[in-house]
């Protein structure tokens, strides 16, 4: 045996949306220290995302929200064994460059730091990582897709507490989905015209009545409760941002947020996961936002 | 239990590629159903454990009292697979692992977790399984483990860099890598016909 050593192929679009697959099911969490990330880990997420000020802080302080230290997301990448994430600026392929260079296990380019590029998001086919994009629609998804990134994640709005809006995103994505499906051979030329996405993709999804890479859910997702529903939405899994650490009691609001994702069909599991938490984050709604502050518009 | 019957295989739905591994046992002409409680546990006759995050899945199995069920079911013979996460828990002994982490075990192996790296080193290659095919298997390998150091009774079934990638002891079969991922349902098979097939004969 091993007599020949073939080749490995890294960075191939198989490893890249595989990695993906395995997260499915389960929590990402934003986490701005050591501390956070071992409480996210023992509390079962699959991964965190390591970044300076979670959403909710950006948003209160403003000011250009840029990559973190490289030192802070190492520091957090030797205290964990799950995977450590990381989020660059929509365009900034420096940014990317960095964080690839700092070994992340996946790249957000995050509409929730202030955009790099206002035109163009990153080629994403020239890294070895894996990126995460967000999107509103399913046009969105599909030219994040065509860029290369390996997974979705349908935007909502970040650090509000206030899941309406990755509600409304999810149902726009998995509606424009099946109505996709409904459509005759010939009509999908159009449609990927209007979509702005390219026809092979917008193609690939109404044969398979799903997209081709993992889609999980993001922004305002506060309680086990909001988890949950976004599971029963068809999201694969769920980032949660400002929601924990910005909560009472984030070690217990975290295993909650785990359970009530595993056991999202559950009422009776997510009872039990909501009980006594604690304060949640106090929450802003979003439509007291002003137009200019609300960073899921953020992405082109 | 009559020998026609379609065997039902259990799919442990914590966390991780439940689908995929439900789809190639599909393919393989079996009833997968997802095990996330006791009962349903109860109600198959093999289990896959899929690929995801081991410590999620060992934290969730724990939180739900399966951690022990699991575990005499494999003591008492259910034949079971695990791919990635699912290898490292079934293996009797972890390396680098959470402080704490727990498995199921059953398998006298040391596993070390993200043994080849993180994931910018995650790779697919053509490699050897010896399952009697001269056709080489298409192996994917994310933030993999790799088995360290095997007990007694354990046979490797394909190694890369004389590292084993995948082990057997009679009803258990392990691989670090994703076959759930390549639509090649070879290793699927091999499972239900030449492991779960023959260990559940053997019991009746």
């Amino acid at each position: 045996m091993g007599e020949i050593v073939m080749s490995q192929e890294k960075g191939t679009g198989r490893v890249k949306r595989g990695m993906a697959e395995m997260l499915k099911g389960g929590v990402i969490m934003d986490v701005v220290n050591v501390e956070q990330a071992k409480i996210a880990e023992d509390a079962g997420a699959v991964a965190v995302m390591a970044l300076e000020r979670v959403p909710a802080d950006i948003r209160a302080q403003g000011g250009v929200a840029r990559m973190s230290d490289p030192d802070m997301i190492q520091m957090i990448q030797a205290a964990v064994s799950i995977p450590v994430m990381a989020k660059a600026r929509i365009g900034h392929f420096v940014e990317a460059q960095i964080l690839q260079s700092l070994n992340v296990d996946y790249i957000d380019e995050s509409e929730v730091l202030t955009p790099a590029d206002y035109k163009n998001h990153i080629d994403k086919w020239g890294f070895t990582v894996p990126f995460v994009c967000g999107a509103t629609n399913l046009g969105e998804a599909l030219r994040r897709i065509n860029e290369g990134a390996a997974m979705i994640r349908s935007k909502g709005e970040a650090g509000t507490g206030d899941v309406s809006n990755a509600m409304q995103h999810m149902r726009q994505i998995n509606g424009e989905i099946r109505r996709l499906s409904s459509l005759r051979e010939d009509e999908l030329y159009v449609e990927a015209k209007e979509m702005q996405a390219p026809y092979e993709l917008v193609r690939e999804v109404a044969e398979k009545g799903k997209l081709p890479v993992v889609l999980f859910t993001a922004g305002g997702i506060a309680t086990p409760a909001d988890a949950a529903l976004m599971m029963s939405m068809g999201a694969d899994g769920v980032f949660i941002g400002s929601g924990i650490f910005k909560s009472g009691n984030p070690a217990q609001r975290a295993a909650a947020c785990v359970r009530a994702t595993t056991f999202w069909d559950d009422p009776k599991v997510i009872a039990d996961a909501s009980r006594g938490l604690g304060e949640a984050m106090v929450g802003i709604n979003v439509a007291d936002l002003p137009a200019p502050h609300r960073l899921a518009e953020r992405g082109w | 239990m009559v020998i026609t019957a379609v065997m039902k295989v259990g799919v442990l739905a914590l966390q991780g590629d439940v689908r995929e591994h439900i789809s190639a046992l599909i393919a393989c002409g079996v009833n997968p159903i997802p095990v996330r409680r006791r009962q349903e546990l109860d109600a198959v006759e093999a289990l896959v454990i899929p690929g995801g995050e081991s410590t999620t899945i060992a934290h969730l199995a724990e939180l739900f009292d399966l951690i022990v069920p699991i575990r005499s079911r494999i003591a008492r013979g259910m034949p079971v697979y695990g791919s990635c996460a699912g290898m490292i828990l079934l293996a009797q002994n972890i390396l680098d692992a959470k402080a704490g982490q727990k498995s199921f075990g059953g398998l006298d192996i040391t596993v070390r977790r993200n043994a080849f790296g993180r994931q910018v080193d995650s790779f697919e290659s053509d490699i050897s399984f010896a399952d009697g095919s001269k056709e080489l298997v298409r192996a994917v390998f994310i933030r993999a483990p790799w088995v360290e150091k095997i007990g007694q009774g354990i046979e490797v079934l394909a190694e890369i860099d004389a590292h084993p990638v995948a082990v057997r002891s009679k009803s258990i079969l392990a691989t670090s890598f994703h076959p759930e991922l390549t639509g090649d349902h070879r290793i699927h098979s091999y499972f239900i016909e030449e492991v779960a097939r023959t260990a559940l004969q053997e019991v009746q």
